[in-house]
């Protein structure tokens, strides 16, 4: 135990911040043009749920669950886990979240994603537009090339912070078992970004507390749930 | 004769390569390259080596991988020999083995790599991986990475050692842990190398582990010289000693790996880079002349100032 306490974040950083983001690069490169198909996915899920139709909650699950097994199989598996051993353990994690949204949505009794008004709403919402629009422009306010870009659906941060969004935005109550998964993922890229010296790690770590904070809205002020 | 025989090759390929590759510290570097002799046999090793911990794993991205198999042509250019990696290294292993394919099995090489999996029926499994990925028949040294599970792997490293499958045994550790460990294994198992963290600012191996390794016969392996670039990084806001110049340190980090092989129980210090000039100038650091007791404290001193 004690030799475990003498090991620090830095120990663990396995690979240069020019290798980490080249993989972006190179992952966007290879999947190419799937980021425009991912970004419709993601205007779509948005779109049902400001207009829901009967079928919009099942859409909604089944198409975030895709998101998830995919980024799991395609940049986990295949492309991460060369640079990184433990994300071979990570990968059947996301894997196990696409599952987790079918298994929650299959036995919700309401609709499961739902935007209604208020705080915990809006903080929702900003967080899925973000990691939708915003997210994959990063990579311009660090001068790298925006083929690095981190996109949802395709990359695991973005599909976890609008994971989280929706989440947030949600009020229901069974929603909370979806957003753990995502909210581990992103204290991992916290710690690893942070590992790296990146001014973005602040990014998944913002994003795991505003959903903390709706959350503690809905149950403390509006307690709807 | 063979050791003659690889110190020549080691010597040719340094002399040939410099035709082909421009360098920054020309042929001198090689010419005077310092070795060490390896206790237990009398090899001579270069005392500077190429370590891989983080610089080496890029995956399946190619052109980093060109890139490293540009830094270890650099590295036997300039007559460096022992390359250490470890399966804990992520995609390091590929990537060397990418790099001798490319640079055509430079004949110099002394790989060092580990075993490093906590279950003990695994190691021999892990070893054939390892020598896979490298494309190597058989490697030079086998290492216990971080001491996992050395009571089952050390029996069978020795093991292939007697049979032929292995030249060199060894344990290693980083950052000081389990020194009482590394004391008591050096004490009692017929072990070729340790390998442990030593520079200017982490000496606490100074104390026990180097005059125990000289009194055992014991090489001394050191990694993590520049703590992955930290101490570089600190040290490079300031200047370097006016006498560096007396010495043929021309930077901080050669005026760092210089104190450490200067140390009488250091065998190779293993650097890791993943940049051309940086190994040369790591290599020509592996020179003569070295500073004696008086410089090294001299160093210390001027070091613990800043």
């Amino acid at each position: 135990m004690s030799e475990w306490l003498s090991y620090s974040l830095e120990d663990f950083l396995m690979f240069s911040p020019r290798v980490y983001w080249r993989l972006f690069e190179l992952h966007n490169r290879s999947v190419w043009p799937a980021q425009g198909i991912a970004l419709f996915l993601g205007i779509a899920g948005l779109a049902f749920l400001l207009r829901p139709r009967p079928w919009s909650d099942w859409l909604i699950a089944t198409g975030l669950g895709l998101a998830w097994a995919w980024v799991a199989w395609s940049f986990l598996w295949l492309r991460y886990a060369t640079i990184n051993w433990a994300i071979a353990y990570v990968a059947p994690i996301f894997a196990l979240e696409a599952l987790v949204l079918i298994l929650v949505k299959s036995t919700a009794a309401r609709p499961l994603f739902a935007l209604d008004r208020g705080v915990p709403a809006c903080i929702g919402l900003a967080l899925y537009l973000y990691a939708l629009v915003f997210h994959p422009l990063v990579p311009l306010i660090e001068g790298r090339s925006l083929w690095s870009a981190e996109v949802f659906a395709i990359a695991p941060d973005p599909t976890a912070i609008a994971t989280l969004g929706l989440v947030a935005m949600a009020p229901r109550r069974e929603i909370a078992l979806i957003g753990i998964i995502p909210a581990t993922w992103c204290l991992a890229s916290w710690a690893t970004l942070h590992t790296m010296d990146s001014s973005l790690a602040v990014i998944p770590l913002a994003a795991v507390c505003l959903t903390g904070l709706a959350l503690a809205i809905r149950l403390t002020v509006i307690h709807p749930i | 004769m063979r050791m003659t025989r690889r110190c020549l090759l080691a010597a040719a390929l340094a002399a040939g390569g410099g035709a082909i590759l421009p360098r920054r510290t020309p042929s001198r570097a090689a010419a005077a390259l310092s070795t060490r002799r390896i206790p237990s046999t009398g090899e001579q090793l270069p005392a500077v080596g190429l370590g891989t911990w983080i610089t080496f794993n890029v995956g399946d991205d190619l052109a980093l991988r060109d890139e490293c198999a540009g830094v270890m042509a650099a590295f036997f250019e300039a007559g460096g020999r022992l390359i250490d990696s470890s399966p804990m290294y992520g995609s390091s292993q590929p990537t060397i083995g990418y790099g001798l394919q490319k640079l055509g099995r430079p004949k110099g090489l002394f790989s060092a790599d580990k075993v490093w999996i906590s279950d003990p029926a695994g190691g021999p499994g892990q070893i054939a991986q390892s020598r896979s990925y490298w494309t190597v028949s058989r490697f030079d040294l086998l290492q216990v990475h971080n001491l996992v599970s050395w009571e089952q792997h050390l029996p069978m490293l020795l093991a292939m050692k007697a049979a032929g499958q292995l030249r060199y045994v060894g344990i290693t550790t980083s950052e000081g842990r389990r020194h009482d460990d590394i004391e008591r294994i050096m004490k009692s198992q017929p072990i070729d190398f340790v390998q442990v963290t030593y520079n200017i600012v982490d000496r606490e191996i100074e104390q026990r582990i180097l005059p125990l390794a000289r009194e055992r016969g014991i090489g001394v392996i050191v990694n993590r010289p520049f703590q992955e670039g930290h101490l570089i990084r600190k040290l490079e806001r300031h200047a370097m000693p006016d006498w560096a110049s007396r010495i043929g340190a021309s930077s901080w980090a050669q005026l760092i790996l210089k104190f450490i092989i200067s140390h009488p129980a250091v065998t190779c210090a293993i650097p890791a880079t993943s940049r051309i000039d940086h190994v040369r100038e790591n290599m020509a650091a592996a020179t003569e002349p070295l500073p004696d007791e008086a410089l090294r404290h001299r160093l210390l001193d001027h070091v613990a100032q800043l």
